[in-house]
């Protein structure tokens, strides 16, 4: 009878061979079959798919359902846009965006997981609990509150700044009434709060784990450099830090991923893709591709620099978690 | 001193945190002249729920409720969560019950298509929903999240299944249970907790996500909700009221699903760890 379970007496039998060699299980292929099946079909291929469509000129829908031809471009759809300085600007946006939320997700992230590890019972768990409603909100309407809180005319960021003494705000911003304010259309206050916004959502997640990085490491380590007169700086640098380093590496480069790809909250804030000041890589992909009119193969071409910029962080990833696995 | 010190931190970041979703509770359920009054109230001083009668009784698009929208996202999110499912206890029992060859190179792909840039896949995929005849179809979204939720559903349920001692199967196997029988009877109801979890999260997945509803779908009458707030966002940027209240109706499934399984999230990303 067989058994869900690994054969037992493998070993025993590869010493014997002349008894019998251990029958090969296909019950476990079996089972993985529609598993490999769809992440196959589903993301693997429409990978290779991607890489393809960069190679060819796709002008319309009707190439896409078979109806017309595909002309092959050869490298022409990257050589333009490699050679457009407005994907430079892009490019560079994306880089500053993503470096700008990996910092401060990670400096907020770990400060609060910290305090949490600090505060009393009850307090750790308001205060726990306040910052999973943030994690918990999705990326849409999180982004909707926030584009309400900065409306223009009766949003609460604009009613606080009418709220300054006239004289201070004109002193500071050069102006006293922000009613009719656009908060939106200066791209580098447009980044500022979609930075904000996606912080918001993104470091309870650090804090959570930090936390949990925490809580496994014993605090009599701590505890004994703060008697021996190290300051809380001393502390996390020399004691806390490396040992949650594995942590901390997984968190930035889960982070940096994250933060490269960003597209629901840019869309929403910016009101969908006219904006191009404020284009980073996925949604100037997403732009050239389905904005009339539509270039699916410069779309792709874009797609797959974004791809290959994350392979290289992947690839980091997967060597941590698996040097991780190997320790435990 | 310090004690109020770190309290008073704890507040500060609570505050921040949790601000925005007091913000748009408290303002669905303002009426109008409290909204757009001069001076915000940090409280409703007379609430209402007109906004959410706008919103139910088919003011979000002429023609569509949005209980239409609500039914359109909840069958794709539970197609792709029963799918996903499936799939994924049968990949993660061989996963984790099995000592096999390439369950090694499995593992990895896992963890590597998990990191494939979905956003990426927009082009493709529209070009596989045409080829199939799927676009604008509920079923093109459901197969889209089936893929994108299995990766992580594998990778999490495969702890559960491990976390089953050996030994109760092996009991019922020397009792004469076959394999079907055993996780039928045995495997089967003793994951049914992570089973649960890894379905909330899969389902969290397909509610939540904007990108390809926005992209497949076509006709109004089909939008997810996403794109259907998307659009009336888009359209009359100015009836906060109504939008927050729709935004309130969006979230509250995932908030309070996400609160019963928030702790595997972070032991499912972080400490990919997980014995197996």
């Amino acid at each position: 009878m067989s058994t869900l379970i690994e054969a037992p007496g493998t070993a025993a039998a590869r010493e014997t061979p002349a008894r019998r060699r251990p029958r090969v299980d296909h019950l476990p292929y079996l089972l993985l079959l529609p598993c490999l099946v769809i992440i196959g079909v589903l993301l693997l291929w429409p990978l290779g798919q991607v890489v393809a469509m960069s190679f060819y000129k796709l002008d319309s829908v009707r190439q896409l359902r078979g109806d017309r031809e595909w002309p092959w471009v050869g490298l022409a759809n990257y050589a333009q846009i490699l050679g457009d300085p407005f994907f430079r600007t892009v490019l560079r946006n994306t880089v500053l965006f993503a470096a700008a939320n990996v910092l401060l997700t990670m400096v907020l992230g770990t400060l609060v997981g910290l305090l949490l590890n600090r505060l009393g019972k009850r307090m750790a768990t308001f205060v726990g609990s306040c910052v999973m409603l943030a994690w918990a909100t999705p990326a849409l309407t999180g982004t909707i509150v926030w584009k309400w809180i900065f409306d223009d005319t009766s949003g609460l960021v604009t009613w606080l700044f009418n709220a300054l003494p006239d004289g201070l705000s004109s002193a500071l911003f050069g102006r006293s009434d922000w009613t009719g304010y656009g908060w939106f259309n200066d791209p580098l206050l447009f980044f500022s709060i979609l930075t904000l916004v996606v912080v918001w959502h993104s470091f309870p997640f650090i804090a959570v784990s930090v936390l949990a990085g925490l809580k496994s490491v014993p605090g009599e380590l701590q505890e004994a450099a703060r008697v021996d007169g190290a300051g809380p700086w001393r502390v996390f640098w020399s004691v806390t830090f490396p040992s949650l380093r594995p942590v901390f590496g997984i968190l930035v480069v889960l982070s940096t991923i994250w933060d490269f790809k960003v597209f629901t909250q840019q869309f929403v804030l910016a009101g969908g893709t006219q904006d191009r000041s404020t284009f980073m890589l996925s949604i100037y992909s997403y732009a050239e591709a389905f904005s009339p009119p539509p270039k699916y193969g410069l779309g792709a071409s874009i797609a797959v620099i974004l791809t290959l910029i994350l392979l290289v962080v992947t690839g980091v990833y997967v060597r941590m978690v698996l040097r991780q696995e190997d320790e435990s | 001193m310090k004690k109020i010190a770190l309290n008073g931190a704890g507040l500060l970041v609570a505050l921040f945190a949790a601000f925005p979703v007091y913000w748009m509770i408290a303002t669905s359920l303002k009426p109008n002249r409290e909204i757009f009054s001069a001076t915000p109230r940090p409280v409703p001083a007379e609430p209402t729920l007109e906004h959410y009668r706008e919103i139910l009784t088919g003011n979000l698009i002429p023609g569509v409720t949005f209980a239409d929208f609500f039914l359109n996202s909840a069958l794709v999110a539970l197609a792709t969560v029963l799918l996903s499912g499936l799939v994924a206890l049968l990949a993660a029992t061989a996963v984790a019950r099995f000592r096999f060859r390439l369950r090694t190179t499995f593992l990895i792909l896992l963890l590597v298509v998990q990191m494939i840039p979905l956003e990426a896949l927009v082009i493709p995929l529209f070009l596989m929903i045409q080829r199939l005849g799927l676009y604008n179809t509920l079923p093109s979204l459901i197969l889209t999240y089936l893929g994108f939720s299995l990766p992580f559903a594998v990778w999490m349920l495969r702890g559960f299944v491990a976390a089953v001692p050996k030994e109760l199967e092996e009991a019922a196997a020397i009792d004469g249970a076959n394999r079907f029988q055993t996780f039928r009877r045995i495997l089967f109801p003793l994951v049914a907790p992570g089973l649960v979890a890894t379905s909330i999260f899969s389902f969290i997945t397909a509610w939540n996500e904007l990108i390809f509803a926005l992209t497949f779908i076509n006709d109004q009458d089909r939008y997810t909700l996403p794109v259907a707030m998307t659009f009336f966002f888009g359209r009359d940027d100015t009836a906060w009221g109504s939008v927050m209240a729709a935004s309130t109706l969006f979230t509250l499934p995932v908030i309070v699903f996400f609160l019963l399984v928030q702790r595997r999230m972070v032991s499912g990303l972080v400490a990919g760890a997980v014995k197996g």
